[in-house]
């Protein structure tokens, strides 16, 4: 599979994941988010840029009780809970964020 | 707990490791290349003798059998068939396999 | 597995990092596994300990990183890891080489741990 931004194609696997991270930018984000039906705030951006940063760091996407978990830590408890992340992506911060942020579905998430 | 080794003693420290690691009590079972331990004149013999002083040994008679080697089993060393290999497994809470 | 069920696992790692996938797969069998609470702990034995001999760059061999995976453990409550001390010596390397918070132990010490798990993982 693959996805069309600003006249470049961009490789996904079945799923819909992008299979090459390093090219992820802001415009692919928009694109995945918009067929995930999430329309992106400021919010959004903050979870998906702390996403890539963990994927930087660590060299993988955190399972959403470690996301939740380290997300407290760094934004603060009014975002460090699972009601609020599940509130910006429904279909589950773990699959759905990670997916916008370019990055592979989190190790253990089924 | 049980203990399985599965390597041969020349060629892997497989057998030196567990052996400095199992603690008393514990039962060891040689299988597939870990049996040439159990073997009269290996180079390991003499450890695998020492073992014996706190492990009960055990090796698998398919595999000795296999290799032209149950002629010459250490003696001390209980042989078992896959039956045998089973109930090992059951009989004991814990199994660590030093692969 | 239901809560008030906690039980001790053990993974215990004795391969060198990148010869064969088994640590790798240790990792993330570990990873995947702390969903579930129970009481984790790594042994690294053996040339498991180049496993977190720290430094990794696999630029040149083409492969993805996982030592830095080592360090997200702790945010997986995953904090209890166990190095072999003889392995160690014998491999010229010291508790400062390791790329993570470890707890130095002798074999002897290693097996008493062993005898105390519910679950026992080899790799």
């Amino acid at each position: 599979m693959a996805i069309e931004v600003n006249g470049k194609t961009y490789e996904t696997d079945e799923e819909g994941y992008l299979t090459d991270i390093s090219e992820w930018n802001e415009d692919v984000a928009k694109l995945l988010a918009e067929q995930e039906n999430v329309n992106m705030s400021e919010q959004h951006w903050e979870v998906i840029n702390f996403l890539r940063e963990y994927y930087n760091e660590f060299q993988i996407a955190p399972a959403v009780r470690v996301l939740t978990k380290a997300i407290g830590k760094k934004l603060g408890p009014e975002k460090g809970n699972s009601q609020y992340l599940y509130e910006l992506f429904p279909y589950g911060p773990g699959k759905q964020a990670c997916k916008i942020a370019g990055l592979p579905k989190p190790t253990g998430c089924i | 707990m049980l203990h399985i080794v599965n390597k041969s003693p020349l060629d892997r420290c497989s057998l030196d490791t567990c052996i400095a690691t199992a603690q008393p009590g514990g039962a060891l079972l040689l299988i597939e290349d870990g049996v040439y331990a159990a073997t009269r004149g290996n180079a390991a013999a003499g450890k695998l003798t020492q073992a014996m002083g706190h492990l009960k040994i055990f090796a698998l008679k398919a595999d000795l059998e296999a290799r032209g080697m149950a002629d010459r089993v250490l003696e001390g060393v209980n042989l078992v068939d896959y039956g045998g290999f089973v109930d090992l497994v059951t009989e004991h809470a814990t199994c660590q396999s030093w692969l | 597995m239901s809560e008030g069920q906690i039980k001790k696992f053990m993974y215990v790692n004795r391969k060198a990092p990148h010869g064969t996938v088994y640590a790798l797969e240790s990792l993330e069998v570990v990873l995947i596994a702390a969903a579930f609470d129970q009481d984790v702990s790594l042994a690294f034995m053996d040339d498991g300990v180049y496993q977190l001999k720290k430094g990794f760059n696999t630029k040149g061999l083409e492969v993805k990183n996982f030592q830095p995976t080592y360090r997200a453990l702790d945010d997986y409550d995953v904090n209890k890891l166990y190095v072999e001390k003889e392995a160690l010596e014998a491999r010229g390397l010291t508790e400062d080489d390791m790329v993570v918070p470890v707890e130095v132990l002798s074999r002897t010490e290693i097996g008493k741990l062993m005898e105390t798990q519910d679950v026992v993982l080899s790799f």
